[in-house]
């Protein structure tokens, strides 16, 4: 049976879950926790994806939920790997530390 | 009518395990906590999943989230040492906290608009009246394994091309974490060796 709670509850939800992971990606100055953060937004996306796969009955969004996973992780790995390098060299360095490209 | 009342707990527990999950990511000072709340949000999106008959995508939820990119954030901060709170009290930049605050009450408020603005065109199913769409083979629904079925069926026909470049793009982003952390020797020690 499909779900009797609205598919527009799903993206109100959704949404309020990406206004958090914003905000927190604005705020933090820990590499790590923004990296997070924006696990928290591609989430929410994801969540309302599968929510208008599953009211509109196309199985496409689900499709596109499943590559975005795919990218993810391939980001979070690629990221952290950035993080590491960078963390090595200057331990404890914050997002607001690292400005030597700035002009 | 159970069922019904059944699904609404089970939404509002989702999305209050996912919501608090976020807050969690975003004000525990450590980011060991932090992480923790990020799988506590992960599960609720989880369960959101399987509420809504997304039953492969809650179980690679669970995998490749929960299982595999939160132990690499943990691994991160533990192999990092960066596991000490951070003071959140002192503000880095002086306004950006109401900035950003303003900032994400309105992005929430826009999408919520959108959604009540767009209504009936989000499309309200019914329980009991499956969807009709040309993407949906309705023999299946009552399957077990529709959902699995229907998904392998459109990615390896409609995205197979999409679905090998991932392998691909799998394939650069392992080999290029690689060169990246590697620790290089430097030139002077390669000239004495």
């Amino acid at each position: 049976m499909i779900a009797a709670v609205e598919p527009s509850w799903y993206l109100v939800v959704a949404a309020l879950l990406f206004s958090i992971g914003a905000f927190g990606l604005l705020v933090r100055r820990n590499p790590l926790v923004m990296f997070m953060c924006i696990e928290l937004m591609l989430n929410a996306a994801n969540l309302t994806f599968v929510a208008l796969a599953t009211s509109l009955g196309d199985i496409n969004g689900q499709t596109a939920v499943f590559f975005v996973m795919v990218v993810a992780a391939a980001e979070v790995v690629v990221g952290l790997g950035i993080l590491v390098s960078i963390l090595r060299r200057r331990p404890g360095a914050t997002a607001d530390d690292l400005a030597e490209l700035k002009g | 009518m159970n069922t019904t009342i059944l699904e609404y707990v089970v939404f509002f527990a989702a999305s209050v395990m996912m919501l608090g999950g976020a807050l969690g990511v975003i004000l525990f000072r450590n980011p060991v906590h932090a992480a923790l709340g990020l799988i506590l949000t992960l599960f609720g999106v989880a369960v959101h999943y399987v509420s809504q008959e997304a039953h492969f995508l809650a179980a690679v939820q669970i995998i490749v989230y929960a299982g595999a990119i939160v132990v690499l954030f943990l691994f991160v901060i533990m192999l990092l040492g960066v596991d000490k709170a951070s003071d959140l009290s002192i503000e880095p930049i002086p306004i950006q906290r109401p900035l950003a605050a303003i900032m994400a009450v309105g992005l929430f408020g826009l999408v919520a608009a959108a959604v009540v603005k767009a209504g009936d065109s989000i499309g309200t199913i019914t329980a009991g009246t499956p969807a009709q769409a040309p993407g949906i083979d309705v023999a299946t629904l009552d399957n077990n394994d529709s959902n699995i079925q229907q998904l392998a069926q459109n990615l390896y026909t409609d995205h197979l091309l999409a679905f090998e470049l991932t392998s691909v793009l799998l394939i650069v982003a392992v080999a290029g974490t690689v060169l990246l952390t590697r620790k290089w020797p430097k030139a002077s020690e390669t000239d004495a060796a």
